[in-house]
């Protein structure tokens, strides 16, 4: 440990701590716009300035480390001057279309000019307008407002996707794919981290707002939603409530509101995909089927194997993700059942995810779902229909598809697929036996591993989030070098609860406190305060297969609720 | 072990996997396995960038990020006929920029470019040593001084014939 003194307050901080990090124990969280926990930490974007006694000039808090004895001051003339300049000179190449920009108000550039009372005039503009790449269908880069803080880039790589990054220099640097190929023709995995990296307006969804509100006005269709687990953990905190308030029950009357014909939960389809699942790794395991089996529900870890590890399909459970079995169920039982005519049923999803935006638009998924929404499209519909979100009455999904258990619901964070379908497995193999604890698989560290003894039987399983931790583990697998039988991949680090559909914290909140775990521990908490545990018990899957498609894995489910993949590029 | 349908020789790819075998697990190889790999094809195209990611394993963009934050890296091929226009401050004040002009217009290419028929490459530079001749050029090896728009077409007329003489 070692004292410094910030402010003239006192501080004791580990050796190998940042001026930065040892500021936040002094109650001080210091500007900056490039810092980023974990990801990012160059030191380059100069607004983490600070004074520090004896130094030749400014230095960049996030870098500096801190030593015994050493005096700083975050907070004075000088220092406030330099972070205005910074600012200042952010702006003239900054396109401030600030009013309709979808992070206004939540844009961490806005937030320091107006706490730093900037002129935005100071420098005139330099700014020469840049074409903004629209050319996938999930995300959107508009380098007209990007400020070069690399965050995005340092998110890209951090996934060990690397598929963006700085081109030209000085002036003509911009970001982006190399040989300026558009993101849609790149590996890109549609993860959307560098969107919730992104300080400003520069990175965001390709809407589908449009889309949603022209089919709700359309009196011949009949428009239905349905929500993903992990929205309900974050939707919240869009309407400033504190982070891991689960909204589940104020989801029903939001969307109906919006006029929308009938809201489901997702959770339903979380459950179907584990029934689909489980059976399908008990039949791998006993006709010595390929395995390790991966889990299939993350469509940015789909695309991922297939660019970067084509060798491994076979590896991948043929099931559909929880939102498309659920497009593909509306499409087809629930059509029947009630007498729709598909072609007039409009199926929005809710995700908290931007991959699943281009998974909608796969050739093998036919139309199933129309429309994918992430959690912060949510909000902005919200929003715009004058909702006051804060105030609706609890309300319930619409039935049939309203009750799931707590399996599905634990789908939203790492670990909670694998818990799910062991839950099942284990019932099957050994429904005799007290239902075992799968808790091992839960938490937040990247790479987890557990070995369980089902009906006496060694099943070793393991789980990754974050698609560099996903690469290790094929890696291992590409080799022969893996002992497990069953292996659940998220891209997004911490699970779909850390989407990049997701609600966009401030750097100085992510910087400081566990978000992923507080979004996590709702869906946790959620899971132990239900009927049902297992998606076997559901009555709804009950009635499902009853009705519809027999038994799990059988020729009809395999038709509607399983896919195939293939190869793609590797650049 | 690869071919990058640039019109490439065996000798060149066989070059390329020697310089690839030379710096492969030397760490931070990237500059001098750039610097080599343009050494053997004149210039750095998408094919043989993606090839460098691949073997030294690391991704495109980076490699790309480099190749385009240092001037002397090429993305374009060069021509048989290499055009460097002055852009310093005496040519600049001479009118170098309508000498540059004229160029793009008569080639159809922009500066950084090469022709399609592979015949002229344009560039600029920044100073070769003759401001008494302002404003200049090279082509190849040879310098043109004194110029203007007119003399410019001249120029290129002589080249242009003697490409076509040669190409028959």
């Amino acid at each position: 440990m070692v004292t410094l003194k910030i402010n003239g307050i006192p501080v004791k901080a580990e050796e190998g701590m940042t001026i930065m990090d040892a500021a936040k124990l002094a109650g001080i969280d210091i500007p900056s716009l490039c810092y980023l926990k974990e990801i990012n930490c160059i030191g380059a974007c100069r607004v983490c300035v600070v004074e520090v006694k004896g130094a030749r000039s400014l230095v960049a808090s996030c870098v500096y480390p801190v030593a015994e004895g050493l005096e700083v001051w975050t907070n004075t003339p000088k220092v406030r001057q330099s972070r205005q300049t910074t600012l200042e000179l952010l702006l003239s190449e900054h396109h401030k279309k600030c009013l309709s920009c979808v992070r206004s108000s939540r844009c961490e550039l806005q937030k320091l000019c107006k706490d730093y009372g900037v002129d935005e005039d100071r420098f005139p503009d330099t700014e020469k307008l840049q074409e903004i790449d629209l050319s996938s269908s999930y995300l959107v880069r508009d380098n007209n407002k990007c400020i070069h803080c690399m965050r995005c880039v340092a998110a890209c790589d951090h996934q060990s996707v690397s598929v963006i990054g700085p081109r030209q220099r000085g002036h003509n640097k911009t970001i982006g794919c190399a040989f300026d190929i558009q993101l849609q023709n790149t590996a890109c995995v549609g993860c959307g981290q560098c969107i919730v990296s992104c300080p400003v307006g520069a990175l965001y969804e390709k809407s589908s707002i449009p889309d949603v509100w022209e089919a709700i006005a359309d009196p011949t269709k009949k428009v239905v939603f349905f929500t993903a687990p992990a929205v309900r953990a974050t939707l919240g905190e869009e309407f400033d409530l504190p982070i891991g308030t689960n909204v589940e029950k104020k989801i029903p009357g939001a969307v109906r509101r919006l006029g929308a014909d009938a809201v489901f939960d997702m959770d339903v389809t979380a459950d179907l995909t584990i029934m689909e699942e489980a059976y399908e790794l008990l039949g791998r395991i006993k006709n010595g089927d390929t395995l390790p089996m991966f889990t299939s529900c993350c469509p940015g870890w789909i695309k991922f194997c297939e660019h970067n590890y084509p060798e491994l399909l076979p590896n991948l459970s043929s099931c559909k993700s929880p939102q498309q079995m659920f497009g593909a169920l509306l499409k087809s039982y629930y059509c029947e059942k009630n007498g729709i005519d598909p072609k007039d049923l409009f199926v929005v999803s809710v995700i908290p995810c931007t991959a699943k935006k281009f998974e909608v638009t796969r050739d093998e998924m036919v139309a199933d779902v129309d429309v994918a929404l992430t959690t912060r499209e949510l909000a902005q519909m919200i929003s715009g229909a004058a909702i006051n979100f804060n105030s609706l009455q609890d309300e319930e999904f619409d039935s049939p598809f309203d009750i799931a258990s707590g399996a599905g619901v634990i789908f939203g964070a790492t670990g909670g697929v694998m818990e799910a379908a062991l839950r099942t497995a284990a019932f099957v193999l050994d429904g005799a036996s007290p239902e075992p604890s799968f808790e091992q698989v839960r938490g937040m560290k990247g790479i987890k591993s557990a070995t369980y003894t089902i009906a006496g039987k060694e099943l070793k399983v393991a789980v990754a989030s974050g698609l560099k931790n996903a690469r290790q583990l094929c890696e291992q697998v590409k080799k022969g070098e893996s002992e497990y039988q069953f292996i659940e991949i998220m891209a997004c680090p911490g699970g779909c609860i850390n989407g990049g559909g997701q609600p966009i914290q401030r750097d100085a909140t992510r910087n400081t406190y566990p978000v992923n775990e507080l979004r996590a521990r709702a869906l946790y908490t959620e899971d132990a305060s239900l009927t049902y545990h297992r998606s076997d018990e559901s009555p709804v899957i009950e009635t499902i297969y009853k009705e519809y498609f027999g038994e799990p894995n059988s020729e009809k489910a395999h038709h509607i609720l399983h896919t195939s993949y293939h190869e793609r590029e590797k650049y | 072990m690869y071919t990058f349908n640039i019109g490439e020789t065996p000798e060149q790819l066989a070059q390329f996997k020697e310089v690839i075998e030379k710096y492969k697990e030397v760490p931070g190889c990237l500059m001098p396995v750039l610097q080599e790999t343009q050494g053997i094809f004149g210039y750095l195209p998408l094919e043989v960038q993606k090839a460098i990611a691949e073997e030294l394993g690391i991704s495109l963009s980076e490699v790309y990020g480099v190749a385009t934050f240092y001037s002397q890296f090429r993305l374009k091929p060069t021509g048989k006929y290499r055009i460097s226009v002055c852009l310093g401050t005496a040519c600049y004040v001479k009118g170098a920029d309508k000498v540059l002009k004229r160029i793009e217009e008569r080639l159809g290419i922009q500066n950084g470019e090469c022709t399609e028929d592979r015949l002229f490459s344009l560039d600029s530079c920044r100073c070769v040593g003759a401001c008494g001749l302002a404003p200049v050029m090279m082509i190849n090896d040879e310098v043109y001084g004194k110029l203007d728009p007119d003399k410019v077409d001249k120029i290129l007329d002589e080249y242009m014939k003697g490409g076509e003489e040669n190409d028959a």
